[in-house]
């Protein structure tokens, strides 16, 4: 019965490691690639982790708790490396295939705002080539 | 059946190593390429949990946690440097 589980569990992770990778290769957008391997980091190594937790429980004497402390450190860390690589990104100012948001004013305001939106590409790619290191080639 | 399916998770992740791999070769921009490398220290996280359980040696986990550490070092360290232009400033 423990077999069974197990091999659910590294299956699942498995399949969801090679899924997130699709994801990192095959998603058009930088954006849209963030998303695959946080998934597989989360569930995938996760899942793998605690089927090896049960292997080593069951196989030895007393509980193994190495594996917890993984999953812990993955779980704190995902979101952290995310949350500063969409940063990097949006900092760069990277292509994306989102469109803008809609115009919630109209009117006179319009016209404000089609100035504001002449103005601001021009000084957001202005301050980040002043801002942004030269790529290393 | 545990004997039969740990080579077809040993072939999975090893495919999503290769696939990391050609975007960290082909990636566009630079983040793509840090998004890559920190792909590929999960997928390594996986790789030694399976040749752990594969092996039945609990030899390996400190290995992985050394690598989760540095990894997330690695990735923090690279992004700061691409918001930043300096990494301790």
């Amino acid at each position: 019965m423990l077999e069974y589980l197990l091999s659910f569990l590294i299956l699942t992770g498995a399949t969801l490691t090679f899924i997130g990778s699709l994801g990192l290769l095959r998603l058009k957008d930088f954006y849209m690639r963030l998303h695959g391997p946080t998934k597989a980091t989360t569930l995938g190594v996760g899942s793998l982790l605690i089927a090896s937790a049960l292997f080593f429980s069951s196989h030895n004497a007393g509980i193994s708790l190495h594996e917890v402390l993984i999953t812990v450190f993955l779980v704190i860390t995902a979101p952290v490396s995310a949350h500063l690589l969409a940063k990097a990104a949006l900092h760069l100012n990277l292509h994306s295939f989102a469109k803008m948001p809609a115009k919630s004013t109209k009117g006179e305001d319009g016209a404000d705002d089609d100035a504001m939106d002449t103005q601001t590409p021009e000084e957001k790619s202005s301050s980040s080539d002043t801002h942004v290191p030269r790529k290393p080639v | 059946m545990l004997n039969s399916v740990i080579p077809i998770a040993l072939g999975l992740v090893t495919a999503a190593v290769a696939m990391s791999f050609w975007r960290l070769l082909s990636g566009p921009s630079m983040p793509d390429r840090i998004l890559a490398l920190d792909t590929l220290y999960i997928n390594a996280i996986a790789l030694l949990m399976l040749l752990g359980i594969h092996l039945g040696s609990a030899l390996f986990f400190e290995a992985a946690l050394l690598i989760a550490l540095m990894g997330f070092i690695g990735t923090v360290a690279l992004c700061k440097y691409l918001l930043r232009g300096d990494i301790i400033e």
